[in-house]
C-alpha cells in the first residue's frame, strides 16, 4: 500500500525541501521505492538540494499538461536507484494545477512506488493546498520560534480542513511534527522556544529533531541530502526520523546542551 | 428580497418517501431591529455605526423589524425600500412585527412576513437597534438548546461558531483562532485564540478555560484584551469570565 506524505510548514525557509530530500532519501536508503515531488511551482530547489538540476529535462507541469510522461520527467538518484525526482517547472505558472490533473500523477505514481513525498511551497496558497490536498501523513516542519509554530498551526488546520481525507470524512491525515534549526543552547536560555512549548502548542507527535548545524548548508550547496552525512548530527537526525516513521522506537538525540568535558575546555573542541 | 429556507423556520426539504418536502416547525433566535424613526436615512447610517463596531455576526442574519415605537407613524414607511436598504448592509428582512393592519398589508405586500407575538428579552442597557431574542411563533416543536462539542484543537485562522447553543472544546484554542457562540464556551484546554460568548446579547453567558489566556474575550459584545498577559494573576489558571455591569470579570475557578 502506497503513502503519500506532505512536507509542510506553512512558514518559509524552515527547512521543508531540505526534510523532503532526506526524509525520501532515507526511505530509499532502506530499500522503498521513494519519489520525491517538487510542488514548488515557479520556484526550482529541490532539484538544487538534490544535485540533479542540470537533468532536468521534462518537469510535473509537463506530465500535468500531459506533454511528457511520467517515466521521462521522473529523474532517477546517482547513487540511489530506489529514489527519484519530480521536479518542478521554474518557467510555468502554478494556474496548471487542477485537483483532478494532480490526482492522476498521484494515482499513476502510487502503483509504482511505495512512498511519494510531496514537498510543499511556503504559504497557503493554492499550490500548497495542492500538496497537501491528497497526502495520507504529514510531515509539520517548524523552526523553535513564534512565527513558525503560529503558521504551522494554520497549516495543521487547513490538513484537517481542506484535504481529500477531510472532504471526504475517511480517517483524518496522520500529523507528525518536524522541529528543524534547534539550538539546545539557545532553547535552555530561552532565546529559542523549547520543544515541550512547541509540542503544548501544536498538540502533535514529535517525529524529529534536527539540530541546526552547518553541515545541512553543506549539503544542500553540494546537492547531496544531509542525511547521507553520516558524520553529522543533523544526518544522524534525520536518520532517527526516518526510523520512527517506519515505527521502529528510537531515542531522541541532541535535545541536550554538550557537556564540554576536561580535555575539550583546555584544548578546545 | 433574497431569504434562504432556514431564515423561514424550516428545516431545508429533504425528499423521503416519494414526498418533496417535509414541514416542520423550529424554533430560531431572531435579531429584532426595533425602529424609533422611519426615516429610512436615519435608521440606515445607525445601522452602519453599529455594524462598523464589530456586530459583525449579523451579516446575513435575518431580522425582524419591530414597529412598536413608531405604529403612529408609520403609515407611509416605504417596507420594500427599508428591506432594500437593510439587504444592502447584508442583513435579511423576514418580516415585521407589532404592525396595525393597514401596515401589515403594505408590509406583505413587500414580500414580507407578518409575525405575531413573539417574547422579547429586552436589555434596558443595550440600545434598542441591538438584536434581542425572540421566539418565532411558528414553533411547534421546541427543541432542546443542544450544545457544539468540538473534539480537535481549533487552530489559527480556524473559525468556530456555535449558533443558537453552548460551545465545548475539548482540546484548545490556539492563538489566532475564533470561537463564538449564543451560549457560554467551555474550553477543557487552553483558551489562547479570542473567545465570543452570548454574542446574541446574552448578558448571562460566560467562558470557563482550564488555561485562561486569551488574546480577546467578550461577553454579548463587552469585551477586553488580554495584551499584557502575564499581568493578570490568573494568566494560565482555570478561570472563567463573566459579566457584571458591563464589566468583564476574571474569576478562578
Amino acid at each position: 500500500m502506497s503513502k503519500v506524505i506532505v512536507v509542510t510548514s506553512g512558514k518559509g525557509g524552515v527547512g521543508k525541501t531540505t526534510t523532503s530530500a532526506s526524509f525520501a532519501a532515507g526511505l530509499a536508503g532502506r530499500g522503498h521505492r521513494t519519489v520525491v515531488i517538487d510542488f514548488d511551482i515557479g520556484l526550482r530547489n529541490l532539484d538544487l538540494v538534490m544535485g540533479c538540476e542540470r537533468r532536468v529535462v521534462y518537469d510535473f507541469v509537463n506530465v500535468i499538461n500531459e506533454e511528457a510522461t511520467l517515466k521521462q520527467a521522473l529523474i532517477r538518484d546517482k547513487t540511489d536507484s530506489n529514489l527519484h525526482i519530480l521536479p518542478a517547472s521554474q518557467t510555468r505558472d502554478k494556474d496548471a494545477f487542477t485537483r483532478e490533473k494532480v490526482g492522476k500523477v498521484i494515482r499513476e505514481l502510487r502503483d509504482n512506488f511505495d512512498y511519494i513525498v510531496c514537498d510543499s511551497p511556503a504559504g497557503i496558497e493554492k499550490g500548497a493546498l495542492m500538496a497537501l490536498f491528497y497526502a495520507d501523513e504529514a510531515l509539520v516542519v517548524t523552526n523553535p520560534e513564534i512565527s513558525s509554530v503560529r503558521d504551522s498551526d494554520r497549516i495543521l488546520g487547513m490538513l484537517a480542513a481542506k484535504s481529500l481525507r477531510a472532504i471526504k470524512d475517511y480517517e483524518p491525515i496522520k500529523e507528525h511534527l518536524v522541529v528543524t534549526r534547534y539550538c539546545p543552547t539557545r532553547a535552555e536560555t530561552g532565546e529559542m522556544l523549547s520543544l515541550d512549548d512547541i509540542q503544548e502548542l501544536l498538540g502533535i507527535e514529535l517525529i524529529g529533531v534536527i539540530p541546526e548545524s552547518e553541515a545541512v548548508l553543506n549539503a544542500s550547496n553540494a546537492g547531496i541530502p544531509v542525511i547521507r552525512d553520516e558524520q553529522s548530527s543533523s544526518g544522524q537526525a534525520y536518520q532517527d526520523m526516518v526510523s520512527r516513521f517506519l515505527g521502529e522506537d528510537v531515542p531522541m538525540r541532541f535535545l541536550e546542551v554538550e557537556k564540554k568535558g576536561f580535555l575539550k575546555r583546555i584544548f578546545g573542541a | 428580497m433574497q431569504t434562504d429556507l432556514e431564515t423561514t423556520g424550516m428545516e431545508p426539504a429533504r425528499p423521503e418517501g416519494g414526498t418533496a418536502i417535509e414541514l416542520k416547525g423550529a424554533v430560531f433566535t431572531l435579531p429584532v431591529l426595533k425602529l424609533r424613526s422611519v426615516e429610512l436615512g436615519a435608521i440606515e447610517h445607525e445601522l452602519k455605526v453599529h455594524l462598523a463596531r464589530g456586530l459583525n455576526f449579523f451579516k446575513h442574519a435575518p431580522l425582524v423589524v419591530d414597529l412598536e415605537l413608531v405604529r403612529e407613524r408609520a403609515d407611509k414607511l416605504d417596507f420594500a425600500a427599508l428591506a432594500g436598504s437593510l439587504h444592502d448592509l447584508q442583513l435579511f428582512t423576514v418580516g415585521v412585527r407589532n404592525a396595525t393592519p393597514e401596515q401589515a398589508e403594505r408590509a406583505v405586500a413587500a414580500g414580507l412576513a407578518v409575525l405575531k407575538g413573539g417574547i422579547t428579552r429586552d436589555n434596558e442597557l443595550a440600545s434598542s437597534e441591538k438584536p434581542v431574542a425572540e421566539e418565532l411563533p411558528v414553533a411547534t416543536e421546541v427543541s432542546r438548546r443542544r450544545t457544539r462539542i468540538v473534539s480537535q484543537p481549533v487552530r489559527s485562522g480556524q473559525q468556530i461558531y456555535a449558533k443558537g447553543c453552548d460551545l465545548v472544546v475539548l482540546s484548545s484554542v490556539n492563538v489566532g483562532a475564533e470561537v463564538l457562540a449564543d451560549g457560554n464556551i467551555h474550553v477543557y484546554g487552553s483558551l489562547r485564540g479570542r473567545a465570543f460568548a452570548g454574542v446574541s446579547e446574552d448578558t448571562t453567558a460566560r467562558i470557563f478555560a482550564q488555561a485562561m489566556e486569551p488574546e480577546l474575550a467578550a461577553i454579548a459584545g463587552n469585551y477586553q484584551v488580554f495584551d499584557e498577559p502575564a499581568a493578570s494573576r490568573l494568566y494560565g489558571k482555570a478561570a472563567q469570565i463573566y459579566l457584571d455591569d458591563e464589566q468583564l470579570v476574571i474569576a478562578p475557578l
